[in-house]
């Protein structure tokens, strides 16, 4: 009987029409009609979703945390790239 | 009529428990965490349509029984269920051939209940229906994937079909309580045959054994399913947490 370890899948659900599909998590699967399948039955048995995507977890390419300084620490100071410096009529909401 | 719809009603109930019962027997033995959380899943929608069933087993008999004195309060020879379900889980393959089979019973017996019968039997026909349609796509995916899959997986999972396939006779055999039992063969071999034969397995010669659960004449197996499933009920009347 063979051991091997079936791949990981990375699994996106859309909680309600219109939203997006957001990652929720991962899972062992032999392939992705069965990753769907599991899926199905781990993160969708209390209603969160009505649509599942499934990823093989190796086909993401993801930033190098090492790269924090050079890659994401720039960021935080350039705050004129937020639009806060206009100014809002007053009976304008939700901004 | 209203004694042989209890009848029904009570078959329906116990072999959705009994075949509920077994598949929680995997629980935190699955082959792997996902495929034990999917067959929870699939005990769980059999326990709830036991409840429903039982629930109007009880109305119909007009006794006073509820689904719960029902499930814990009758002994071996009193439950309906069909030898199929009650039948020890064997390795996963067993588990997985025996479900294919009853699963495709449950699509095609629901489908007809939720079209032709009426009141609360069309109502929990149409509801659980759906839930058979999962449990079938489910059972034929994994059949598929033991038969076809490798010398071992085939071997198995064709030991479980030579196994199983006798029990399968009993769900086709018409009495009072279900008249039209016959002429479900004929459905359910359409979806059983394609799927057992694109699995590579091969239907094993059918001989004159018939087994009678439904009928309370069950195998030895039932009874230590049914301690287990009882004992609290039994040592404790009553209790509740």
């Amino acid at each position: 009987m063979s051991e091997k370890e079936w791949p990981l899948w990375e699994v996106f659900i859309r909680s309600k029409q219109g939203l997006d599909h957001k990652h929720c998590g991962s899972l062992h699967a032999p392939d992705a009609k069965m990753a769907i399948q599991m899926a199905r039955d781990v993160y969708t048995r209390r209603s969160e979703g009505v649509s599942i995507w499934v990823v093989p977890s190796a086909a993401i390419a993801a930033s190098d945390p090492d790269d924090h300084e050079s890659f994401v620490e720039p960021m935080a100071d350039k705050i004129y790239r937020h639009p806060t410096f206009y100014r809002l009529p007053d009976d304008l909401e939700h901004m | 009529m209203t004694s042989s719809t209890c009848e029904f009603a009570l078959r329906m109930g116990d072999n959705a428990l009994i075949l509920g019962q077994r598949l929680a027997e995997w629980l935190g033995h699955g082959p792997q965490l996902e495929e034990d959380i999917a067959s929870a899943n699939i005990a769980l929608d059999l326990i709830g349509q036991a409840r429903l069933w039982l629930s109007l087993a009880g109305r119909l008999e007009g006794g006073g029984r509820d689904e719960d004195a029902l499930a814990y309060g009758r002994d071996q020879h009193e439950f309906r269920n069909c030898t199929l379900v009650e039948l020890p889980n064997g390795d996963y393959a067993f588990t997985i051939v025996r479900r294919m089979l009853f699963d495709a019973y449950q699509r095609v017996l629901l489908g007809r209940l939720a079209e032709g019968a009426e009141g609360d039997i069309a109502a929990i026909a149409a509801k659980s229906k759906k839930e058979a349609d999962y449990h079938w796509r489910h059972s034929a995916d994994w059949t598929l994937r033991f038969g076809d899959g490798t010398e071992e997986s085939h071997r198995r999972a064709q030991a479980a079909l030579d196994g199983l396939w006798g029990y399968t006779h009993e769900l086709f055999a018409p009495d009072a309580a279900d008249p039209d039992a016959g002429s479900l063969r004929g459905p359910w071999l359409e979806l059983v045959e394609p799927a057992l034969k694109e699995a590579t397995l091969v239907i094993p010669a059918d001989t004159a054994f018939m087994s009678a659960g439904k009928r309370g004449v069950h195998s030895e197996h039932l009874g230590y399913v049914l301690a287990e499933m009882q004992f609290l009920q039994r040592a404790y009347p009553g209790a509740r947490w």
